[in-house]
């Protein structure tokens, strides 16, 4: 049953198109793959001379909120984790994206842009682990 | 000026997650919930992306050297290995048990959400806990691929 009152299409699209404009703009003028995770990740694995950029993609994603509450006042979010459940989630998170080498944009997004099998593979399978996890813990324990 | 467009392409990037709303791990475990009521905008954010991205790579891959004037770092791993998936995995139910995925944590982390510091900081614990993982297995026995080799070959 599709949830009526919480879908966003447009904006959504809208949004998706904003954020395949900056990996396009990542791989042309840089030649890098936009996947914040192994962003990140390497900036805690210094390889010489990369980190500059690194740094400076991670700060545009922290400022983006200021800009955008230029423009208009964003909705609250609705966040249902409590503190213990986002540690063993930023954990799992953390190393399961550095270990399986991306996350949802740069195996979701860049990877399947690319038409990549290894990252269609790597998409399916945090899907369906995000799919099962939600059903295990909004139908079965509560 | 690599450091310059890389900011500005994270600003871009941001307000792509925060315009699609991302940002709110509702929205995630929403569209998450496929059993319950379904919330399928993240299909259309990805769409959307993807669309761009088909072409902007299509192009890049002729490319021999970044607009910049840098390498072409893309990866050209292609092996569906262990892992891939158990990393996967691992990322997924950490993924469906808070609803932020990197990207969007590190955005809200900047929108001051303090549900968002935690997560990022414990996030950041798990990705220096697989370094050391791996520089540890990675002394014990030599890979056949050098790591700086597989860094480049493998991260998406």
């Amino acid at each position: 049953m599709i949830d009526w009152a919480h879908f966003t299409p447009w904006s959504s699209l809208a949004g998706g198109i904003v954020i395949g404009a900056a990996a396009a703009m990542l791989v042309l003028l840089n030649g890098r793959i936009a996947g914040v995770a192994g962003i990140l990740g390497g900036v805690l694995r210094p390889a010489g001379g990369d980190m500059a950029w690194r740094l400076a993609f991670i700060i545009g994603l922290l400022v983006a909120p200021a800009l955008v509450g230029l423009l208009a006042e964003p909705a609250p979010p609705t966040i249902e984790a409590g503190y213990p459940v986002l540690l063993a989630a930023g954990l799992l998170v953390g190393a399961g994206t550095r270990y399986g080498s991306g996350c949802t944009s740069g195996h979701g997004v860049c990877g399947l842009s690319r038409l990549s099998p290894r990252s269609l593979a790597a998409t399916s399978t945090f899907m369906l682990a995000g799919f099962a996890t939600v059903y295990v813990v909004r139908h079965l324990l509560s | 000026m690599n450091a310059i467009s890389a900011f500005a392409v994270g600003l871009l990037f941001g307000m792509g997650l925060i315009i699609s709303g991302m940002t709110d791990p509702s929205k995630i475990i929403g569209f998450l919930d496929i059993t319950g009521a379904w919330d399928p905008s993240l299909a259309f954010v990805m769409g959307g992306a993807i669309l761009v991205g088909f072409v902007a790579f299509r192009f890049a891959r002729r490319r021999t050297m970044s607009f910049l004037g840098g390498a072409m770092h893309i990866p050209t791993a292609r092996q569906i290995d262990r892992p891939l998936i158990l990393g996967g995995l691992a990322f997924g139910v950490g993924w469906g048990l808070a609803g932020y995925c990197p990207g969007p944590a590190v955005v809200a982390l900047g929108a001051g959400q303090d549900q968002a510091v935690v997560f990022v900081i414990a996030m950041l614990a798990g990705m220096a806990l697989y370094e050391t993982a791996d520089r540890f297995f990675h002394a014990r026995r030599r890979r056949r691929v050098p790591r700086e080799l597989s860094d480049v070959a493998g991260d998406a």
